[in-house]
């Protein structure tokens, strides 16, 4: 077989703590890289972009955001779609005030901004945990939807109270707008999510890892050993804002280009993105990935299977889909609190044993 | 008692140091309640100090005072020679006083590995960023740490776990863990809250060893809590007896065992 890790030796401890210590994972990771950049590209079309691929790589760029604020540190957020708000808004300030400047560093300083607001809303996390801090980032889910409402200040005073994207090309590729290729969108989006990946997983195995995760394990012993907790929250409130800031600056630019917010960054976004990480594992980086792709795909195949092949009424498959999704929380809340993640390793685990398991 | 302020020889001839850590006129109080009662004692460099009494005697608050997380009402702390303000327990911890838990306390959801890595947070200075990119400092520094705390896996012969997920090993082996996390450390002062409780003889046997091998390869300073006699007085230098709140004694072993108020204190004494 070619997945073995017998025979694979590490001789030093940078080789240990790579992001991928088998060789297999290793190649099979540049495999789909040079996939995703090299063949994808060219046999796009505005279908795939837009039904699946584009809210794919978005909405894993937020799950990886909040899974490092709930999967790694432990700190409850009901705000996302709020802070991905803050994003859009931030992108579309950007873009409108300064035409001039790039696309790359407009989104990254909409996922700044998202970073200082979010860390203003994580300050109650210092004092109230669980339950309670769950219900003070709703507040801001709720105050930043409204306060993007109305304050005409910051939908440029237009007459629908709606916020939509210019023209804007990445040199001299247009990527937002009507005019812009699934190609270009897509190749834009997924080099922020590899970044993003990147800088995630590079964060979460080392230190700062390390302290976000004793906090979320024990708190109290994690203070007593070293760890500064108001500065391990708060960081874990500001890179997760970054990486939520980008999705929604990408979100409204790249992938819809005209957004009213409180139907698009509304309480349900939040549960969205929220159920991507739980679905797809509390405290991985795959499992993001994992709960993303599940949560864009389910519709998609549902509408598939029970519309075009079945036959069935829309209205009835789209109230199948809430069904389970409902149901699959429920079951991975109970059985599985790792989700699709978990049961990979697991999985894994086993077949390193099978067929003979003792 | 001892009054040499310039440290004294033990029995088995190893030479303890001056004061490294003097609590002085300590009260504690939770509301109404007393659990510390104006005690003074101190800890001297390479000593194994025990702190034994009675359940509720307040030992266990007397090292959280010592690790900051309790402050006391009255009395002062003195760390090396000067007065400890008062700071938060992460900021005790980087002065160089680690400690271990009475109910195990690591991080479950971690691995062995990270979970002693996770002790050498005194020692990981890049920042945000660096850590962001990985490469060069980051990676460089993880690498250094690295082989500290594979010392003390080695030296705690836990290196057949290292990848495990903590939740899943024996109560025993957890306890090692806890010490190895303390220890990666390099404390100067090691707090050990009941490091043998709920084990059998063979897993105590074991523990006693790694404590007097850690006092005497890095020359730690030890203070312990612990409930079995017999392995109070053969592990440690000095002992300090509480009940109550209050110190009813302090010296050698041999001194605490014929002290009337420790005997009484633990046998019971007859009200007629």
């Amino acid at each position: 077989m070619f997945y073995r890790e017998a025979g694979d030796f590490k001789v030093s401890y940078q080789q240990d703590s790579q992001t991928f210590p088998i060789k297999f994972d290793r190649y099979r990771y540049y495999a789909v890289m040079a996939f995703a950049f090299l063949v994808v590209p060219f046999v796009i079309n505005d279908y795939w972009a837009n039904a699946i691929l584009l809210p794919f790589l978005i909405y894993s760029i937020a799950a990886i955001g909040l899974n490092i604020l709930v999967g790694y540190c432990g700190q409850v957020s009901l705000g996302t779609g709020g802070f991905m708000a803050v994003g859009a808004y931030a992108c579309y300030k950007l873009m409108t005030a300064f035409p001039d400047v790039s696309m790359i560093i407009h989104v990254l300083l909409a996922g700044g901004v998202t970073a200082v607001v979010c860390v203003g809303f994580g300050l109650p996390s210092l004092r109230i945990k669980g339950f309670y801090l769950a219900v003070a980032t709703l507040a801001a889910q709720f105050f930043l939807v409204w306060l993007f409402n109305r304050v005409p200040w910051f939908y440029n005073y237009s007459a629908s109270g709606q916020i939509s994207a210019p023209e804007r090309d990445v040199f001299g590729v247009i990527i937002t707008g009507a005019n812009a290729t699934a190609t270009a969108t897509y190749l834009f989006c997924l080099v922020f999510l590899v970044l993003c990946a990147l800088i995630a997983r590079n964060l979460t195995r080392g230190t700062i890892g390390r302290t976000w995760m004793a906090i979320r394990d024990m708190d109290i012993a994690a203070e007593i050993i070293g760890v500064n907790p108001l500065k391990a929250k708060l960081t874990a409130f500001a890179v997760s804002g970054f990486f939520i800031g980008i999705s929604g600056a990408l979100f409204f630019a790249i992938y819809l280009g005209a957004v009213e917010v409180g139907e698009v960054f509304g309480i349900n976004k939040s549960f969205l993105v929220l159920f991507m990480v739980i679905i797809g594992g509390l405290g991985s980086i795959f499992g993001s990935f994992a709960g993303a792709a599940f949560l864009v795909l389910l519709p998609v195949v549902l509408k598939v299977v029970g519309v075009d092949i079945l036959g069935w009424p829309t209205d009835i498959v789209a109230h199948l889909q809430l069904v389970i999704v409902g149901a699959l929380i429920i079951v991975f809340l109970i059985m599985e609190p790792h989700g699709l993640a978990q049961l990979w390793r697991v999985a894994k685990e086993k077949l390193r044993l099978w067929p003979f398991p003792h | 008692m001892l009054d040499a302020s310039e440290g004294y020889t033990t029995e088995d001839g190893r030479k303890i140091g001056g004061v490294v850590m003097e609590m002085k006129n300590i009260t504690l109080r939770f509301g109404g309640v007393v659990a510390i009662k104006d005690i003074s004692f101190d800890i001297r460099e390479g000593e194994i100090r025990a702190i034994i009494g009675p359940n509720g005697a307040g030992k266990s608050s007397m090292l959280n005072v010592i690790s900051g997380f309790y402050v006391p009402q009255e009395g002062e702390v003195f760390f090396h020679g000067k007065k400890r303000p008062q700071m938060r327990p992460y900021e005790v911890a980087r002065q160089g006083i680690a400690r271990t838990f009475q109910n195990i306390a690591l991080f479950e959801g971690m691995s062995v590995l990270d979970n002693v890595m996770t002790g050498r947070l005194n020692y990981m200075k890049t920042g945000l960023f660096q850590q962001a990119l990985w490469k060069g400092k980051a990676e460089q520094e993880e690498t250094e740490n690295r082989e500290a705390v594979e010392k003390i896996i080695d030296f705690l012969e836990i290196q057949h776990i290292r990848k495990t997920p903590v939740a899943r090993l024996p109560y025993g082996l957890k306890k090692r863990v806890e010490l190895a996390r303390a220890l990666a450390a390099e404390p100067k002062l090691l707090l050990l809250d009941e490091p043998m409780a709920g084990m059998n003889v063979e897993e105590k046997e074991d523990m006693s060893r790694f404590i007097l091998d850690v006092n005497d390869e890095f020359g730690t300073t030890i203070a312990l809590i612990e409930h079995d006699m017999g392995v109070v007085m053969d592990l440690s230098d000095r002992v300090v007896v509480m009940d109550y709140g209050k110190k009813i004694g302090d010296g050698t072993p041999d001194e605490v065992r014929s002290n009337q108020a420790v005997i009484d204190a633990y046998l019971g004494v007859s009200h007629d």
